[in-house]
C-alpha cells in the first residue's frame, strides 16, 4: 500500500510569487519523513504540492515532477481528485465537518465518493477509529456531532477520516500544534503505528517531535523574506540531529539562528 | 497593613454609584415634565411631548450622573439612554402599526372571510372575502420562488465557488443593479416582453416573472454571504479526501450553510409578497376565484387591499384592513418558519 515519492526540480508559485524553488527529494515508503524549517520557508506549500492541493489556492501553480512510485502526479491527464484519494492529508487545525456526526465524519470520504453498504461502512469506521486511537473514547457517541469532541479528539477524528479512505501516503501539516502534550503523545504513538502501512510526511516546529517520530528529516530554509524557500538537506534523522552536513541546519536545530 | 491596602484599593475601584432604579425614575420624571410642559405651552401633538420627554431624559440622566458618578459613567449612561430612545423611536411606529391593523382588521376576519371571494358582493356591501386573493398570492409567490431560488442559489454558488475574473465581476455588477430596480420597472419590463412582444394575456405567471426579477438579486446576495461564511478549511478537508469539487459543494458547503440560505430565501419571499405594482400591471385583478395562474387575471392580497381601500365604503375599508392583517400574519409566519429551519439546520456543536 505504501508508495515511494520522488520529487525532482519542483517550483511552486502563488500568482507570480515563487514560494519554493527547485526541490528534489525522495520519501521512502513505510517511513516517517519530517519537514523542519523556519516559518514561511514553504513547508506547507511543498506538502500541499504532494497531493495537488496547492492548486486549490487561487493563483497556485506548480512545475516540476512528483513521482508516486512510477506515476507523475503532474503528468498529462492525471486527475487531481484521484491523486488526493491516494495521498491523504491532515491539517494543522482540526476541521471535522460541523454538520456531521462522529460516524459520518469518518465515513465522509467513502460516502462522498460512492456507495457502500451499511455493514461495510460500520467495519471501516470502527477500524479507522481504532487506528486513530479514538475508538474507546467515542464508541458510545458515534451519532453525536463531531465538533463536540475536544481539540485533540477532533484531530484524531480527522486522522481517522483521512485513513478511512486507505490512502498510500499520509501528509500531516503540524498535526499537534494545537494540542496538549498528552494528545500530542497519542498522535505521535499513532504515527509510529501508521507507518507500518502508510508513507508519512509530517511538518513540525517541534525538534523533539521530529527526532522522536521520524526516520528521515528534511530541513528547509529561505535566504530572506520574499525569497523562495529551498531544501537545504535531507538525511537520516539521527544524522541531522547529531552531525548535519550543512552549518545552517546545525544552527537551526541548536537554536542559533537568525 | 495588607488590610489597609485592600480597603484603599477597594475605594479606588468603587466610585459612587446611582441605584438601579435611577434610570426609571428619570424616565418617569421626564415623561411627567414633558407632558406638563406641552400642556402648558398648548402643544397638542403626541409626538411633541414625547420628543420633549426624550430630550429631558437624555439630558437629565447625563447631568445627574455627571454630578454624582463622574463623567465616564455619565457618558456611559448617555450612550445607554440614546440607545433606548432610538429603540423606542423605532419600535413605536411598528407597534402602533400592528395595533392599528389588528384592531381594525379583526372586525371582519373570520373563516367566512378567508374562504369566500368577492364574486357576488358589490364593493359597497358588507360580506365577501379574500379567498381568491390569498390563492393568487400563494400561487404567484410560489411560482416566483420556484424560478428565483434555483437561479439565485446557483448564481451565488458560481460567484463564490467558481467565479474568477471578468465574468464573475460582470455577474456581481448586474446583481447589484438588479437589487436597485424599482418594482414598477420590473413590471413594465415583463409587460413589454410578455404582453406586448410575446402577445400573452395577463396572468399570475406574468406577475411571477416580474416578482422573480425582484427576488433573484436578494436570493443571490444572501446566499453569497452565507456561502462565504463557510470556512475554507472545510472545503479543503473535503477536497483532500479525494471528493470532487461539485460533491464537496453539494455535501459539505451547502449543508453547512443551508440554514442561512433558507432564511435568506424566506426573507426574499416576504419581501415580494407585499409587492403591488407588478401585479397591477400584469395580473390585473379579479373579484372571482381563478386557480389557474397561467391564464386570465388573478387577484393578490396587496392588490385586494389597494382596490378595497380605493372603493371607499366602510365595508370595503374593513375588508382592506382584514386583508392587511392576513398579509402581515402570512409574512410573520414565514419569518418564524425561517427561524425555525435555521435553528434546526444550524451546525450542531453540543455533545
Ligand atoms: N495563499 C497564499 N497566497 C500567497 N502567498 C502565500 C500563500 N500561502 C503562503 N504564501 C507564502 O508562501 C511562503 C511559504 O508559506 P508556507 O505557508 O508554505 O510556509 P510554512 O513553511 O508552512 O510556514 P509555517 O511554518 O509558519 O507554517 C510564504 O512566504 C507565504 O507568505
Ligand atoms: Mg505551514
Amino acid at each position: 500500500m505504501a508508495k515511494r515519492i520522488d520529487v525532482s526540480g519542483l517550483n511552486a508559485y502563488y500568482g507570480s510569487f515563487l514560494a519554493i524553488e527547485d526541490i528534489s527529494m525522495t520519501v521512502e515508503p513505510r517511513s516517517v519523513t519530517a519537514f523542519i524549517g523556519p516559518s514561511g520557508c514553504g513547508k506547507s506549500t511543498f506538502l500541499r504540492t504532494l497531493n495537488r492541493m496547492h492548486e486549490v489556492t487561487p493563483g497556485g501553480r506548480v512545475d516540476g515532477k512528483v513521482m508516486l512510485d512510477d506515476e507523475n502526479l503532474y503528468g498529462a491527464g492525471i486527475d487531481p481528485v484521484a491523486v488526493r484519494r491516494e495521498v491523504g492529508m491532515v491539517f494543522q487545525r482540526p476541521n471535522p465537518f460541523p454538520t456531521m456526526s462522529v460516524y459520518d465524519n469518518v465515513a465522509a470520504g467513502l460516502r462522498l465518493n460512492g456507495k457502500y453498504k451499511k455493514s461495510q461502512l460500520d467495519d471501516i469506521v470502527e477500524k479507522s477509529l481504532k487506528g486513530a486511537n479514538l475508538w474507546n473514547e467515542v464508541k458510545d457517541r458515534l451519532n453525536k456531532p463531531g465538533s463536540g469532541l475536544s481539540g485533540g479528539q477532533q484531530q484524531r477524528l480527522c486522522i481517522a477520516r483521512a485513513i478511512a479512505v486507505e490512502p498510500n501516503v499520509l501528509l500531516m501539516d503540524e498535526p499537534c500544534s494545537a494540542l496538549d502534550p498528552i494528545s500530542t503523545l497519542a498522535i505521535e504513538d499513532l504515527i509510529g503505528e501508521l507507518k507500518e502501512q502508510f508513507t508519512i510526511v509530517i511538518v513540525t516546529h517541534n525538534m523533539q517531535q521530529a527526532a522522536r517520530v521520524s526516520d528521515r528529516t528534511a530541513f528547509f530554509n529561505l535566504a530572506a523574506v520574499g525569497q523562495p524557500g529551498k531544501l537545504i538537506e535531507i538525511d537520516d534523522t539521527e544524522r541531522i540531529f547529531s552531525n548535519p552536513s550543512v552549518q545552517a541546519t546545525e544552527d537551526y536545530i541548536s537554536g542559533r539562528f537568525g | 497593613m495588607s488590610n489597609a491596602t485592600l480597603s484603599a484599593k477597594r475605594s479606588s475601584l468603587r466610585g459612587a454609584t446611582l441605584p438601579k432604579w435611577f434610570p426609571w425614575a428619570v424616565a418617569a420624571g421626564s415623561l411627567a415634565l414633558g407632558y406638563g410642559i406641552s400642556a402648558a405651552a398648548g402643544l397638542d401633538s403626541d409626538i411633541q411631548w414625547a420628543l420633549i420627554a426624550a430630550v429631558l431624559f437624555v439630558v437629565g440622566s447625563y447631568a445627574v450622573s455627571a454630578k454624582i458618578e463622574g463623567s465616564r459613567q455619565a457618558k456611559d449612561r448617555t450612550a445607554t439612554s440614546l440607545v433606548w430612545v432610538a429603540f423606542l423611536l423605532a419600535v413605536t411606529p411598528l407597534a402602533s402599526l400592528l395595533w392599528e391593523t389588528v384592531e381594525r382588521g379583526v372586525k371582519v376576519l373570520d373563516v367566512f372571510f378567508l374562504t369566500h371571494s368577492m364574486g357576488v358582493v358589490a364593493d359597497a356591501e358588507p360580506g365577501g372575502g379574500i379567498y381568491h386573493a390569498m390563492l393568487g398570492t400563494l400561487e404567484q409567490v410560489g411560482l416566483a420562488a420556484l424560478i428565483s431560488v434555483p437561479v439565485g442559489v446557483l448564481t451565488a454558488i458560481y460567484l463564490v465557488e467558481y467565479g474568477r475574473g471578468r465574468l464573475a465581476k460582470a455577474v456581481t455588477f448586474f446583481v447589484d443593479v438588479m437589487t436597485g430596480i424599482p418594482s414598477i420597472v420590473a413590471g413594465l419590463f415583463i409587460l413589454s416582453l410578455w404582453v406586448l412582444i410575446l402577445k400573452m394575456g395577463p396572468s399570475g405567471f406574468a406577475g411571477s416573472l416580474a416578482l422573480s426579477i425582484l427576488m433573484i438579486p436578494v436570493v443571490v446576495r444572501s446566499t453569497e454571504e452565507m456561502l462565504k461564511l463557510v470556512p475554507n478549511e472545510l472545503r479543503e478537508a473535503s477536497l483532500a479526501l479525494g471528493v470532487p469539487k461539485w460533491r464537496t459543494i453539494l455535501k459539505v458547503v451547502l449543508p453547512t450553510s443551508i440554514g442561512g440560505i433558507i432564511t435568506g430565501v424566506m426573507l426574499a419571499i416576504a419581501r415580494i409578497t407585499g409587492e403591488t405594482a407588478p401585479v397591477l400591471l400584469l395580473v390585473w385583478g379579479t373579484d372571482f376565484i381563478n386557480a389557474n395562474p397561467f391564464q386570465d387575471p388573478q387577484e393578490s392580497l396587496p392588490m385586494y387591499i389597494y382596490l378595497q381601500f380605493g372603493a371607499g365604503s366602510d365595508a370595503s375599508h374593513d375588508r382592506a384592513w382584514a386583508a392587511a392583517l392576513t398579509l402581515i400574519a402570512f409574512i410573520m409566519i414565514l419569518n418564524l418558519v425561517a427561524r425555525g429551519i435555521a435553528r434546526w439546520k444550524a451546525p450542531k456543536t453540543g455533545r
